[in-house]
């Protein structure tokens, strides 16, 4: 049995959360004060997730960026390589607030979603 | 002079909010006054996830929690000047205003709510000794190039604060190809949120060095490094610690102070600590129909509190103008032993419940926040960890109050019992 000390990213509150592992299983958490830290901590402690959120290059637009974030959390160690993509990324003018910009990326279930829009210049 | 029945000076999420609320109530002659050319404010460049959860119960982007309110503004037929500035507010409530389409015009308010946000503490205020090369940014004005005007602003990054804007940028310049080398932070503990720590550092092995300065600026026309120091109890650098680290990009991440120009002009009372005017239970300053929310009135750490507080300052104006000044005796609310501030600083009988938000001086673990009414002790709440850069609440039912009170201080007491 082993405990590992966390601290919730859940909401700005920050609970410090301790999960009681055992065989690598989470067998218990103390420490949160919502359902969300209890996720968190089983989340963590085994597949740990992410939501991205970035920017992507816009063509034609009033902007040179759009804002966008991923439509749900993804696999932590996909982190960076979702980075480089946006950064590879490039879209036409309109975009609307939740436009698809790419669909399930990094084999994911995650679509990657506009968060402002851009008009066309 | 044109009349409007509300002026509210800022259209970002204080004021929006406030606007919002105000309308609800019935206020129908509301101008909301805004300098850029959209409304929203800071929100629009705060692209990161994390806001709304209290209000929406769901985890948005900034531009999404701002759309949010901008479209109940919109729905409300809510008047607003983009691109224009308020140059001077009187204390008989005349605003000085100016844009390109109107020129120079004053307009003359029944009620003014304050919703003017904050801006970051500039390198000058720091005396970092060395020479003024380019690429010193405030950790804000990076996090606009990059997320708004597509720009990055260097390639090998140090970080000098753990304020939230310093410790998001830390996670963007990383994730859009940057090598952010450490943010230094003066203080024995961060300045920022615990989550962010986790999730914009230690995500990406970003070193947190705490106690520790830049003692040093090198370069000429370009920043090439700092030199880095531990530092003692007292702040100052401890020699032999010193440290060299190139870089092309310092940002600074040391505090935001509530922009209060306008307030000052005015004469509206200050306080010293949180930077904002002092206040009573319902957000009015010491000029009467005058209000404040938001970051003018003290540096929040959530969106969703600015929107909560920004309400309560539209509710009041509405109040305000239908039935004028509230009576009422007033309680003083002191801020003592580890409490810095309070706000509101006091509040008057005859209010039904309030909600009072403070910060404490000093990181503290398994303290109480205790409250004092006249000397006795009102209430007692026990804290497993409490940190300045965490706002804490504690709400005051008026009704629970002993009868002849004045005073009630708040502070924390450290140990099990006191």
């Amino acid at each position: 049995m082993s405990e590992r000390q966390l601290i919730c990213i859940g909401c700005p509150l920050g609970c410090m959360l301790t999960a009681t592992l055992e065989n690598g299983v989470v067998t218990a958490v103390t420490g949160n004060t919502c359902r969300r830290g209890d996720e968190y901590a089983r989340k963590e402690c085994t597949a740990p997730e992410r939501t991205v959120t970035g920017t992507v290059r816009v063509t034609g637009g009033t902007a040179p960026v759009v804002s966008v974030r991923t439509s749900s959390p993804i696999p932590k160690e996909k982190v960076m390589e979702l980075a480089r993509l946006m950064g590879q990324l490039q879209v036409q003018a309109p975009v609307r607030p939740g436009d698809v910009l790419a669909a399930g990326v990094l084999g994911t279930e995650s679509d990657l979603l506009a968060t402002c829009g851009v008009a066309v210049k | 002079m044109k009349h409007v029945k509300l002026a509210i000076i800022g259209g970002g999420p204080a004021g929006l909010a406030a606007a919002a609320a105000a309308k609800k109530q019935g206020v129908n002659d509301i101008l909301i006054i805004e300098r850029d050319e959209r409304l929203g404010g800071i929100l629009n460049q705060c692209i990161h996830a994390g806001f709304g959860l209290h209000t929406f119960g769901q985890e948005l982007s900034g531009p999404e929690y701002a759309q949010r309110f901008i479209d109940q503004v919109q729905e409300m037929e809510i008047p607003c000047l983009l691109n224009t500035m308020v140059l001077d507010l009187s204390d008989e409530r005349v605003l000085t205003v100016t844009s390109r389409e109107e020129g120079l015009q004053q307009i003359k308010a029944d009620a003014v709510i304050l919703a003017m946000g904050c801006r970051e503490r500039p390198r000058g205020a720091l005396n970092i000794p060395g020479t003024r090369p380019a690429g010193i940014w405030s950790a804000g004005t990076a996090q606009r190039l990059v997320n708004m005007e597509g720009m990055m602003p260097g390639r090998e990054v140090v970080i000098l604060g753990s304020g939230d804007i310093g410790l998001i940028m830390a996670r963007r310049m990383t994730m859009e190809g940057a090598r952010v080398k450490a943010v230094a932070e003066v203080m024995p503990y961060s300045g920022g949120l615990k989550r962010n720590i986790v999730q914009c550092l230690d995500d990406f092995d970003i070193p947190l060095l705490l106690s520790t300065t830049v003692v040093q600026i090198h370069g000429g026309k370009k920043l090439e490094g700092v030199t880095l120091a531990q530092v003692d109890a007292q702040r100052r650098p401890i020699a032999g610690t010193e440290q060299y680290i190139p870089c092309d990009t310092l940002l600074l991440s040391v505090g935001l102070l509530p922009e209060n120009e306008l307030s000052a002009a005015a004469g509206v009372a200050l306080s010293p600590i949180t930077g904002g005017p002092v206040v009573g239970e319902d957000l009015a300053t010491s000029i009467e129909g005058v209000f404040a929310c938001g970051n003018v009135l003290h540096v929040h750490d959530l969106v969703d509190f600015v929107s909560q507080e920004a309400a309560l300052a539209g509710e009041a104006a509405a109040r305000y103008l239908t039935a004028g000044k509230p009576q009422g005796d007033v309680i003083s609310l002191l801020a003592e032993g580890g409490v810095r501030y309070t706000v509101p600083q006091h509040i008057r009988r005859g209010a039904d419940t309030v909600t009072v938000r403070f910060r404490v001086g000093q990181p503290y673990r398994d303290a109480a926040v205790c409250l004092y009414a006249d000397g006795k002790l009102l209430r007692r709440i026990p804290k497993r960890v409490l940190a300045p850069g965490e706002m804490e609440r504690v709400t005051l039912r008026i009704a629970d109050l002993p009868e002849d009170c004045r005073t009630i201080r708040f502070c924390i007491e450290e140990g099990e019992t006191k």
